[in-house]
C-alpha cells in the first residue's frame, strides 16, 4: 500500500507551502512535491498602472528583499525612458541603487542565515524546537546572535540612507535616483560606534565565515552528504567574469564548469528562458529553451553566482572564493548546504562593496537622473539575495502598464528545491511509517538552504508554516503533522 | 483692530475681516481647521465637511459661513473631531486610497488628516469602486477611483476660460469627475503640474514624474498638516504686541 505524507506548513520560511511524500508499500519514498500553495497576482494587478508606479508597487510583494523587486523594476523601467541599461545612468544614480543593493543583500544574507538558519546548525536538525530557534541562539550563543541583529541593522539602515525607508522605500525611479548620500548618513554608516561602523561588519563578516569553514571541518559529511545533486548554474556576472550581483551579462554554467550561456545580453532572455506550467503548484518552472524542461533547468543564488563567476573583485571575499573552489577541484559545487557557505561570502563581499562605495565622492554629487528617447518595453535583471530575478514590462502610449512578467529567485530555484526536497525525504523518510519532527525539519533545512522566502514566487501573505500529511497506497490521509 | 470685528474660536478672542468666511479668519488667527476642499481665495464650496465647525449649537462648515461680530465658534473639541475622524473615514472607504503605492503619498492632504486625526482602521466596509482611469492625456492621468470629489479641480484648472474638470452622471449612482479630453490635451506641464498640486489626494498626477520627492522630503513628512497654520500663533502674537 503507498502512503503520501504532506509537510504543511513549512516553518522558518516566509510565504506558504506544503510538502508531500508519496510512500510506497514498503514505506519507501516514492514522488516528493514542493507545493507553493498561494497565489498573489502582483503582474495582473500592475496592468493598468502609470509605468513608474511599478519599482514601489511591486516591491511590496516581499517585505524581506522588497530592494530587489524595486530596483530591478527600476532597471526595467531605466529602458523605457530611455536611460540604456544599467551603465546607462549617472555615475550618482548607479552608485546609489548599487550602494542600496549591496545593503539589501548584505541585510537580507544576515537574517537569512543567522536568525533562519543558524539554530539548525548550532543546536543539530533534531534538537527540541523550543530550543532550535533565534531566541535559542540568542540564549546560548549570544554573541553570535548579537551580531546578527546588528549586521541585519547596518543593511537596513544603508537602504534607509539611499531609499528613504528601511522597507519599501522609494529611491530608485525610472532613469536613476531621487537622492544623494547624505553627509549625516555617511558619517553613522562609515563612523557610528564601536560596535556599528563598516570596518565592523567587514570583521563581523569574516568572522562568520570562519565560524562556517570551522562547523564545515568538523560536520563535513554532514554538510556534503545532506543533498547534493549536479545542475546547470544562472547569474549575471560583469563583462569581465567577475561577479556583480546589480548589473551584468547572463551566464550559466553546467555541472562540469562548461559555458551553456555564454555572457549574453538579458534584454533577450526569452530567447533563452522559458517558463514550464504544471497543475499542482501555482508556481512555474523555468527552464534553458536549448535543452528543454527535462534538462534546461538551473540553480540560481549564492551557490550558483559562486559557480558561475571567475572571481570576485573585492579582495577578502576572493581570498574565500579561492578556498570555496578548491573544495570542488575548481568545478562548481553542487552541494546544498554549501549555499549557507557561499552565501555568508557574499556577505563579506557585499561589506566590502558598502565600504567602496560608501567612501565614493559620487554618491554626494552630480545629477540624479537621465532621460533618452522612450520606449514601450523594458526589462530589468539583478541579482537578488536568493538568485537572479527578472522583471519585464510592456506599456501602452498612455504610459499604462499592460503587460508584466515576473520570473523571481524562488520561481528560478523551483527545480532544484524539489530535486532537493526529494533526495532528504529519501535519506531521512525511507521506511519509516511515522512523521517525526526532525524529518520534518530535514525537509524545512533544505528549503531553506535556498530559501526562506516563499512568499514572493506565487505569492504568499502572512507567516508561512509547513505541514507533513501521510497518505497510503489509496490516497487516505492517515497521518498529518504540523511543525 | 480697526475695521475688524471680534469672534471667539474655542474661548480664544479672534479678529477676522467682515465678511471672511471662518476657516480663513481662522488661519489668519494662527486656529487651524481641517479641510479637504478649501482653497484660499476660490469661492468656497463646501464638499468635503471636514471643517465642520459648531456655531451656536448648530453644525456648520466653516468655509461657507462667514463670520459675524461676536460669532462663538467650538472647533477642537473632541465631539467635533470624532466626526471630523468618520468623514475622513468615509472617504478613504469610497475610493481606491493605497497609500503604499500612490506617489502622492507623503504629500497628500487626506492620508495627512488622517495620520492628524489618528484613523487606524476605517469603521465602515471599503467600496472598491470602478470609476475607471483617464490616461489619454499627455501629461495627466486621471485615477478617478481615487476622487474624493472636493471640486477643487473644478472650480480651479482651466484652459483658455474653460473647465478642464467637471461633475458627470449627477443624479446617477456614480457620480464622479472627468476630464476633457480635448482641453487636457492642450495643457502645459506646467498646467498638469498645477492640477496635479491641487488635487488633496493622487486622483491628478502629472505624468513621469512620481516619486521624485525622497521620502524624508516630503510635505508631511516631519510635521502633521496644520503645522503651518498653528505656528503662527507665536509669529501672530508677537505681531499684536
Amino acid at each position: 500500500m503507498t502512503k503520501k505524507i504532506t509537510i504543511e506548513p513549512v516553518t522558518r520560511v516566509e510565504g506558504h507551502g506544503k510538502v508531500t511524500i508519496h510512500l510506497d508499500e514498503e514505506n519507501n519514498v516514492k514522488q516528493t512535491r514542493l507545493h507553493i500553495v498561494e497565489f498573489r497576482g502582483f503582474e495582473r494587478f500592475v496592468q493598468g498602472r502609470p509605468y513608474w508606479e511599478a519599482p514601489v508597487l511591486v516591491q511590496r510583494l516581499c517585505g524581506i528583499c522588497p530592494v530587489s523587486h524595486h530596483l530591478a523594476a527600476a532597471k526595467a523601467l531605466d529602458m523605457i525612458v530611455g536611460a540604456g541599461t544599467g551603465d546607462g545612468l549617472t555615475p550618482t544614480g548607479e552608485k546609489m541603487r548599487r550602494l542600496m543593493h549591496y545593503g539589501q543583500i548584505f541585510q537580507s544574507h544576515a537574517l537569512h542565515f543567522f536568525h533562519l538558519v543558524s539554530p539548525d546548525l548550532l543546536f543539530g536538525i533534531d534538537a527540541d524546537p523550543a530550543i532550535r530557534n533565534i531566541i535559542g541562539v540568542a540564549m546560548e550563543h549570544k554573541e553570535l546572535a548579537v551580531q546578527g541583529v546588528m549586521m541585519r541593522k547596518f543593511g537596513q539602515e544603508i537602504i534607509r540612507a539611499t531609499a528613504g525607508k528601511k522597507i519599501h522605500g522609494t529611491g530608485a525611479i525610472p532613469g536613476g535616483i531621487n537622492k544623494f548620500l547624505s553627509p549625516k548618513d555617511k558619517e553613522y554608516l562609515l563612523n557610528g560606534s564601536e560596535d556599528f561602523n563598516i570596518e565592523k561588519m567587514i570583521e563581523w563578516s569574516q568572522g562568520i565565515v570562519s565560524f562556517f569553514k570551522d562547523y564545515y571541518k568538523k560536520n563535513k559529511k554532514f554538510i556534503d552528504d545532506f543533498s547534493w545533486f549536479p545542475s546547470n548554474n544562472m547569474s549575471l556576472v560583469r563583462k569581465d567574469g567577475a561577479m556583480d550581483l546589480y548589473h551584468g551579462v547572463l551566464r550559466v554554467v553546467d555541472h562540469d564548469g562548461k559555458k551553456i550561456l555564454n555572457d549574453v545580453d538579458y534584454q533577450n532572455y526569452t530567447d533563452y528562458v522559458e517558463e514550464e506550467v504544471k497543475n499542482w503548484t501555482y508556481m512555474k518552472f523555468p527552464y534553458l529553451k536549448q535543452l528543454g524542461p527535462e534538462k534546461g533547468w538551473y540553480r540560481v543564488g549564492p551557490l550558483a553566482r559562486l559557480n558561475t563567476c571567475d572571481f570576485i573583485p573585492t579582495p577578502l571575499a576572493q581570498k574565500e572564493f579561492e578556498e570555496f573552489r578548491s573544495l570542488t577541484g575548481g568545478k562548481p559545487n553542487g552541494h546544498c548546504l554549501h549555499y549557507h557557505y557561499a552565501r555568508l561570502i557574499e556577505i563579506l563581499h557585499a561589506a566590502e562593496v558598502m565600504r567602496d562605495l560608501l567612501n565614493d565622492p559620487d554618491l554626494m554629487k552630480g545629477e540624479l537622473t537621465v532621460k533618452g528617447e522612450k520606449s514601450f518595453e523594458g526589462i530589468g535583471l539583478l541579482e537578488a539575495p536568493r538568485g537572479t530575478l527578472f522583471h519585464h514590462y510592456k506599456i501602452n502610449e498612455d504610459d499604462q502598464i499592460t503587460m508584466a512578467n515576473l520570473i523571481v529567485s524562488t520561481t528560478n530555484n523551483n527545480i532544484p528545491m524539489n530535486r532537493s526536497v526529494n533526495i532528504v525525504a529519501k535519506n531521512w523518510m525511507n521506511g519509516q511509517a511515522e512523521i517525526t519532527e526532525p524529518m520534518m525539519n530535514a525537509v524545512e533545512v533544505a528549503i531553506r538552504a535556498y530559501d526562506p522566502c516563499l512568499s514572493c514566487a506565487t505569492h504568499a501573505l502572512g507567516s508561512m508554516p509547513l505541514e507533513v500529511s501521510l497518505y497510503d497506497a489509496g490516497d487516505n490521509l492517515i497521518d498529518r503533522k504540523r511543525t | 483692530m480697526k475695521g475688524k470685528i471680534k469672534i471667539i474660536i474655542d474661548g480664544k478672542e479672534c479678529w477676522a475681516k467682515p465678511g471672511q468666511n471662518v476657516i480663513d479668519a481662522a488661519r489668519d488667527n494662527g486656529i487651524y481647521i481641517p479641510s479637504l476642499c478649501h482653497v484660499e481665495g476660490v469661492k468656497p464650496a463646501g464638499s468635503c465637511r471636514v471643517c465642520n465647525v459648531r456655531i451656536e449649537g448648530r453644525n456648520m462648515t466653516a468655509c461657507t459661513t462667514p463670520v459675524a461680530d461676536g460669532m462663538e465658534i467650538e472647533n477642537d473639541i473632541p465631539e467635533l473631531n470624532e466626526l471630523r475622524k468618520a468623514i475622513i473615514e468615509v472617504l478613504f472607504v469610497s475610493g481606491n486610497h493605497f497609500c503604499p503605492s500612490c506617489e502622492k503619498s507623503g504629500n497628500c492632504e487626506l492620508q495627512a488628516l488622517a495620520y492628524r486625526f489618528r484613523m487606524m482602521v476605517p469603521r465602515f466596509p471599503y467600496e472598491f469602486p470602478i470609476k475607471g482611469v483617464d490616461a489619454s492625456s499627455k501629461y495627466i492621468y486621471h485615477d478617478r477611483n481615487r476622487c474624493v470629489m472636493c471640486k477643487r479641480c473644478i472650480r480651479t484648472i482651466t484652459k483658455d476660460g474653460k473647465n478642464v474638470f467637471a461633475y458627470s452622471s449627477r443624479g446617477g449612482k456614480h457620480l464622479h469627475v472627468v476630464m476633457d479630453k480635448e482641453l487636457a490635451a492642450q495643457m502645459t506641464e506646467k498646467e498638469a503640474q498645477k492640477a496635479m498640486d491641487i488635487c488633496p489626494v493622487g486622483a491628478i498626477l502629472k505624468k513621469e514624474r512620481g516619486f521624485y520627492s525622497p521620502i524624508g522630503q516630503r510635505k508631511y513628512d516631519t510635521e502633521p498638516i496644520g503645522s503651518d497654520v498653528e505656528k503662527n500663533i507665536d509669529h501672530l502674537k508677537q505681531k499684536e504686541q
